[in-house]
């Protein structure tokens, strides 16, 4: 196990929300340690698809999954510890959400909840993760300042801190541009692109461009199926195998 | 470019907007009676009550015995009697509801058995304060055999008011984002756990004015204390804070107000009226307090 | 194990702390009392039931009780010695009578203050109603009993010229003052539950402000004012204190505003402390209080359907 450069596969994936399907049984890999981009128009299940990865679809009352999901192997659906799944599955929302504690305890929150008391080695990890997330030169100095007080890029970094607080193999990162600015947007796709080398990122985006600039391979989603897979280079090229790809890529629909 | 003169005719008022217009005055003025007839009486019986209150009304009267068969002298031993059935009360019914509120909003998934739950809930809040009594009366003082006690009165009223602290609970725990739950979810926490760091520290404020606002509602009540263990008349020393144990019967304020008022010919005119003040003053004194917290807190939410 | 040495997933996940058993169980027992307390209200409600029932029961098999004469006798001597009657329609028409009139007075008051505080006045008058009717709703019922009993019983008579100044008329507008708070606090809910894009649409149309509330706001927020009635009405049935102390106590079925009646309420709080446990009487008071909890329960789950019904829409 750990030897195989598949980190995700998924296998026949079906998911309901009540009567209404919205993936209907897609099959994918995702190999370690590259930068997997999941684009598509709105409805079109990408962050259906991320709630499967760590099972956060347990809190949708009416969610019903079939079909398999191995991380690293193991079936999350026969996990034990599905707390423990969530922690090697980092998940970032598209809307920063920084929760009403201050920044220390943001990102302390989760060693905290597996139980590390130390203050040395939380004051490790807040610094390992605040830097990684390129947020600990602006905030430093009030790490016990509220991390509902930053401003909207700094939140969504902070968020990104406190999903690298608990070293998942994979950070999936749903949207995250959509609500901050450019200048912003491009310092987190650097510091993604650093994270690379340590982990696999899987980055749901609806920007075209942003899929094109980071990722090793793209998938096109459309209506709950996948319409292409591939390098991206073919993907984002004149001639990708499906000609629905070309034109949502060059803006013709969606 | 047309001239102005079409212009202002097409804007000019016609009789369909002049009635229109006035249809909307008579309208707020009407309603806004209608508002004003529901805040008079509060002002006009709070101070008609004072008025003929006054001349008994001072800390004798609160600390005093009554007198005479309770024709002359004071309330005390009411007064502490409700103490002692509303902190008992909220003790027993504040845990459960708190923890009622969270199962229904943190955990319970939406099948029939937790809209049976709710329904429940909605039924409990709904249920005649004399059916409480008689609840009291059977279950309590003779089935559990607690006899007619200040424990029986107490249980007796923490369960008519769990209802209403498992609405005002979720209310709270509901207005704390979802997201934030999300958020936490995302990196592993239990519910519990999220619950825990959270969801309460930022619904506490919210969760305990909506039991101090039952604070109110129990001492209030009277029906459901007749049967089970509140009395005409106890005898304790003058101004004791603890004059009771859980097996006593006990008098209370809101009692004492029903039997000096209609049970005990001949007392003293003003005795009636000073012991709805001091009733109906601790009521509104406690709930002000929690609608003045919940204001404060509110302003300083932190997102 | 560990192809690439940085990976936080390899030889850092068994290096990860796990949390001490005491922890673990502590979270276990918190959430079983979560779940023990979250069924607690059906508990109770059964349970209720159960002993009110209980103790209501023997007098169902007892020779001298029938069930068609307890539900439509207007005969109601529980204490004679040789003619027991337990019949209980004065008590229900007096219930449905104090109720009536309550609601004819506060139904129109509650929803236009409702209207007024949603739609008409400004947000600073708006928090300060909002306090005052809470307050209101705060009055304890036999405060509102004690106010019937002196000040309302005196203006009755000075208007009215009756001899007795505590009878149906006294005890509905009791009552009306009690519902007034809960009608309007439901009622305003409902009205700020209706979109505001609703309201800027009719006023963009031109239409205003009373055009808005009549031809838009109230066909839109209908479901939940009924609701509010409903409620209102719930309490006014279930309301006990207030009417026994406000409506005098004659047990027939009125026939003017100005009779004296007693309501199925009033009744068990008057009788029951003198029927002796276990007497006829006594298991007659409490089957009064199984109608009773049927009644409310048939007005609240009807209000509660209502109020789904608009969530669903």
């Amino acid at each position: 196990m750990g030897g195989s450069s598949r980190i995700v596969e998924v296998e026949g994936l079906r998911l309901a929300y009540g009567i209404k399907e919205v993936l209907h049984g897609i099959s994918f890999a995702i190999d370690r340690n590259e930068i997997f981009a999941v684009i598509g128009p709105a409805q079109s299940g990408k962050t259906s698809l991320l709630r499967c990865l760590n099972r956060t679809t347990d809190f949708i009352p009416s969610a019903t999954v079939s079909g398999s999901i191995r991380v690293d192997g193991d079936d999350i659906r026969r996990v034990k510890d599905v707390f423990g799944l969530r922690r090697r599955v980092g998940m970032v929302a598209p809307l920063p959400v920084g929760l009403p504690m201050s920044i220390y305890d943001n990102v302390a929150f989760a060693p905290r909840c597996s139980g590390m008391t130390a203050k040395r080695e939380l004051d490790d990890i807040v610094e390992r993760c605040l830097t990684q997330a390129a947020l600990w030169d602006e905030v430093k100095d009030r790490l016990s300042s509220l991390g509902t007080a930053l401003s909207g890029g700094q939140q969504q970094r902070l968020t990104i801190a406190r999903a690298l607080s608990h070293q998942p193999e994979i950070l999936c990162l749903d949207e995250f541009s959509i609500a901050i600015d450019p200048v912003t947007t491009m310092r987190i796709e650097d510091v993604l692109k650093g994270l690379r080398r340590e982990i696999t990122i899987i980055l749901v985006t609806n920007l075209v461009q942003q899929a094109r600039r980071l990722a090793d391979r793209t998938m096109f989603l459309w209506n709950g199926e996948i319409v292409e897979l591939g390098p991206s280079e073919i993907v984002f090229s004149d001639h990708p195998a499906d000609r629905r790809t070309y034109d949502y890529v060059n803006g013709i629909f969606g | 470019m047309a001239s102005t003169g079409p212009t202002t005719q097409r804007f000019a008022r016609t009789a369909q907007a002049a009635r229109s217009e006035r249809a909307q005055k008579v309208a707020k003025w009407v309603f806004g009676a209608m508002a004003l007839a529901m805040v008079a009486p509060l002002i006009g019986i709070v101070t008609y009550l004072l008025y003929r209150a006054w001349p008994s009304l001072g800390w004798e009267f609160l600390v005093d015995l009554p007198r005479k068969g309770m024709r002359e002298g004071g309330i005390w031993p009411a007064f502490v009697g409700t103490l002692y059935l509303v902190t008992i009360s909220l003790a027993v019914a504040a845990p459960i509801g708190v923890l009622a509120a969270i199962y229904l909003n943190e955990y319970a998934r939406d099948n029939w058995f937790n809209r049976l739950i709710n329904l429940a809930v909605i039924n409990l809040a709904g249920v005649p304060s004399i059916v409480h009594a008689l609840f009291g009366l059977g279950a309590f003082v003779y089935a559990a055999q607690f006899g007619f006690s200040i424990l029986s009165a107490s249980l007796t009223l923490a369960i008519m008011t769990l209802p209403v602290i498992i609405a005002s609970t979720r209310e709270a725990l509901a207005s704390v984002p979802r997201a934030f739950r999300e958020a936490c979810w995302n990196v592993g926490a239990t519910r519990w756990q999220t619950i825990r760091a959270v969801v309460l520290p930022n619904s506490i404020s919210g969760i305990l004015t909506g039991i101090i606002l039952q604070v109110s509602r129990a001492a209030g009540e009277t029906a459901p204390i007749m049967f089970t263990g509140a009395v005409f008349y106890k005898a304790v020393q003058r101004g004791d804070l603890f004059p009771y144990r859980l097996g006593d019967q006990c008098m209370a304020l809101s009692m004492h107000l029903y039997t000096v008022s209609t049970q005990v010919p001949n007392v003293k005119e003003s005795i009636p009226y000073a012991t709805a003040i001091v009733l109906l003053g601790s009521v509104l004194l406690v709930n002000a307090t929690a609608i003045a917290a919940r204001v404060f807190m509110r302003r300083r939410k932190r997102w | 194990m560990s192809a690439v040495p940085l990976t936080p997933g390899g030889a850092a996940a068994e290096r990860r702390p796990t949390r001490s058993t005491l922890s673990l169980l502590g979270e276990r027992v918190i959430e079983a009392l979560i779940k023990l307390s979250g069924v607690s209200a059906v508990i109770f409600v059964v349970a209720i039931f159960f002993f009110i029932f209980r103790e209501a029961a023997p007098v169902l098999w007892s020779k001298d009780f029938h069930i068609l004469e307890f539900l439509f006798s207007t005969e109601w001597y529980p204490t004679s010695v040789s003619n027991v009657r337990y019949g209980t329609l004065a008590l229900t028409v007096g219930t449905l009578s104090v109720t009536a009139v309550a609601i004819v007075l506060a139904v129109p008051f509650g929803l236009g203050a409702a209207i007024f505080v949603s739609e008409f006045c400004s947000p600073k008058l708006k928090e300060t109603l909002k306090i005052v009717i809470e307050l209101l709703a705060a009055i304890p019922s036999v405060v509102w009993g004690f106010v019937g009993l002196t000040v309302m019983s005196k203006i009755i008579v000075t208007l009215t010229g009756t001899a007795v100044g505590v009878n149906l008329l006294n005890g509905g507008v009791i009552l009306a003052l009690m519902s007034v708070p809960i009608i309007v606090s439901i009622g305003e809910d409902a009205l700020r539950a209706v979109p505001d894009s609703y309201r800027e649409a009719a006023v963009a149309l031109g239409a205003t402000r009373w055009q808005t509330v009549y031809r838009v706001l109230l066909p839109a927020a209908k479901n939940g004012l009924l609701a509010a009635v409903l409620l209102g009405v719930g309490r006014a049935v279930g309301e006990t204190m207030a009417v026994l102390m406000a409506t005098g106590h004659a047990v027939h079925i009125p026939d003017g505003l100005l009779n004296s009646v007693r309501t199925l309420t009033a009744n068990v709080a008057a009788e029951l402390g003198e029927a002796p446990a276990g007497s006829s009487h006594y298991r007659v008071l409490f089957l009064t209080g199984v109608l009773l909890f049927w009644i409310t329960m048939v007005v609240n789950v009807a209000a509660d359907l209502v109020v789904r019904g608009i969530r669903r829409k």
